[in-house]
């Protein structure tokens, strides 16, 4: 008997309806971080929300890897605590077997193989890597190598804003000084400043790490509440 | 001749045997279909109001097991204390927090049976239960809860929650469902303008998010427990609790 030859009747259909559960969370946050030639910064926003709640406004989501790495992460904040748990305890066994501690150049390698270890049921985070290499200063997203680099639902915002502050994009007269740290700071702190005003999953405060040869320096910055 | 041990002809053409069951022509889908573990809960538990005062934690939750939109048992008990310094407080599916209950309770137990005089402490299970609700959603079948954890640990306050996903974060002020809602914001604002709030003046914050609670969210019941870790006096639950309520202002009456 062929398909179309059955009547269809839709009150007797038993076709199941579908609850899908959705096992990721879109939690928010945005990273920045900026290089010069011997210090890096990263900021991370303090806020955790999911839709339209706020779960707190004290989050902090840079994870100081080594003595000059850290991690900054936004996205599934589920995701995010299993990846970092799981990044400490290599880091640790690395240290063990090796006697010394990794390298922010073989960190960001291991988090690129983390990653993709997980391609086909795949993190859902925002990574920003940075530290300090052999050499001088590194920048790392999931593997290229930047100066500036941010991530997170601002991401889009603030891109074009640090290309311009940082990069020098589109400018006229281009100044030729190697960036400060001071001024990496309060161009850190004013793209935070204008992400919260755009973004409703940036906000609050930010938390900040100055990575230079000495190790990691913390500041903190106040962002708006609402 | 008739054999008996033949199967009996189908009733009518494409129709089913004596005693099996008919095949509807547009059936969508086999039995074999459905996915077998709980994608929704069932019978769910409403909000969770937690708070942290200076010298310990204050966890309220009603007593009501909802199944949809009908109340359908009215003594469902979900602050739990775990063990000295540690409570418990669920929302969500009833059955997988019974589940959780039974696990915890069975960890404290062979803890106790070590008797080596550590007990758990309100970071490490709250830190287990973020792992194992992770576990379960990677598995797409999680436990379907709001978890609070409340605790004092090395004589400091902890206050943490852990949600289907395994998302998990720590704040003086953790609401879960619809207390996320309505009894954050007022909690934030009483926190704002009182920073290191009195267990009494904690206390009276839950009370009066339970009653609003009650007033708004309509899957919640009158009656609640109540439960409070403090430095000095310990751990107790006390309830059942009743909301007072005042319908005076209601015009229908």
């Amino acid at each position: 008997m062929s398909l179309l030859a059955r009547p269809h009747y839709p009150d007797y259909s038993t076709a199941p309806v579908q609850h899908q559960f959705y096992p990721y969370a879109d939690n928010g946050g945005s990273v920045v971080a900026i290089a010069g030639d011997d210090f890096v910064v990263i900021g991370a926003d303090t806020r955790l929300s999911a839709g339209f709640s706020i779960y707190t406004r004290n989050q902090n989501k840079l994870f100081p890897l080594a003595k000059t790495t850290v991690l900054g992460c936004s996205g599934c904040w589920c995701d995010t605590l299993t990846l970092t748990r799981i990044l400490k305890s290599r880091m640790q066994m690395y240290a063990q077997e090796h006697n010394k501690t990794m390298s922010t150049t073989a960190c960001a390698q291991m988090l690129s193989t983390m990653l993709y270890y997980k391609r086909f049921f795949p993190y859902s985070i925002s990574n920003v890597l940075v530290g300090l290499d052999n050499e001088a200063t590194t920048l790392s997203g999931t593997a290229k190598r930047r100066f500036t680099k941010l991530g997170g639902s601002a991401g889009a915002l603030l891109q074009p804003l640090l290309d311009n502050q940082i990069g020098q994009k589109n400018m006229e007269i281009v100044s030729k000084e190697p960036l400060s740290q001071e001024k990496a700071l309060k161009i850190l702190k004013d793209v935070f400043i204008s992400a919260a005003e755009r973004d409703i999953y940036t906000g609050d405060s930010v938390f900040i790490n100055i990575i230079t040869k000495d190790g990691i320096q913390e500041d903190k910055f106040e962002l708006r509440k609402d | 001749m008739f054999d008996i041990t033949a199967p009996a002809p189908p009733l009518w053409s494409n129709g089913p045997s004596p005693g099996a069951f008919y095949n509807f022509p547009s059936l969508q889908s086999a039995p074999s279909d459905f996915v077998t573990h709980s994608q929704a809960p069932v019978t769910t538990a409403t909000s969770i109001v937690a708070v942290a005062y200076n010298n310990g934690v204050i966890i309220a939750g009603d007593l009501l097991g909802s199944y949809g939109s009908l109340a359908r048992y009215r003594n469902c008990p979900r602050i739990l204390k775990v063990n000295d310094n540690i409570i418990l407080g669920a929302g969500g599916d009833y059955g997988d927090f019974q589940y959780i209950k039974d696990f915890v309770q069975e960890k404290i137990v062979s803890e106790e049976c070590l008797d080596d005089g550590v007990k758990l402490k309100p970071k490490s299970l709250y830190c287990w239960l973020t792992r194992i609700m992770y576990q379960r959603r990677s598995k797409f079948d999680p436990f379907w809860n709001n978890l609070v954890v409340g605790g004092i640990q090395d004589g400091n306050v902890f206050l943490g929650t852990v949600d289907k996903l395994g998302t998990a974060y720590t704040d003086k002020i953790i609401c879960t469902g619809y207390g996320a809602h309505i009894a954050t914001p007022m909690l934030r604002d009483a926190l704002d303008r009182n920073p290191n709030p009195s267990q009494a003046e904690a206390r009276r914050l839950v009370e009066k998010s339970m009653e609003v609670l009650f007033y708004r969210d309509a899957r919640s019941y009158s009656k609640y427990l109540i439960g409070v870790i403090d430095k000095d006096e310990g751990i107790k639950i006390e309830g059942p609790v009743e909301v007072p309520t005042n319908w005076e202002i209601a015009n229908f009456k």
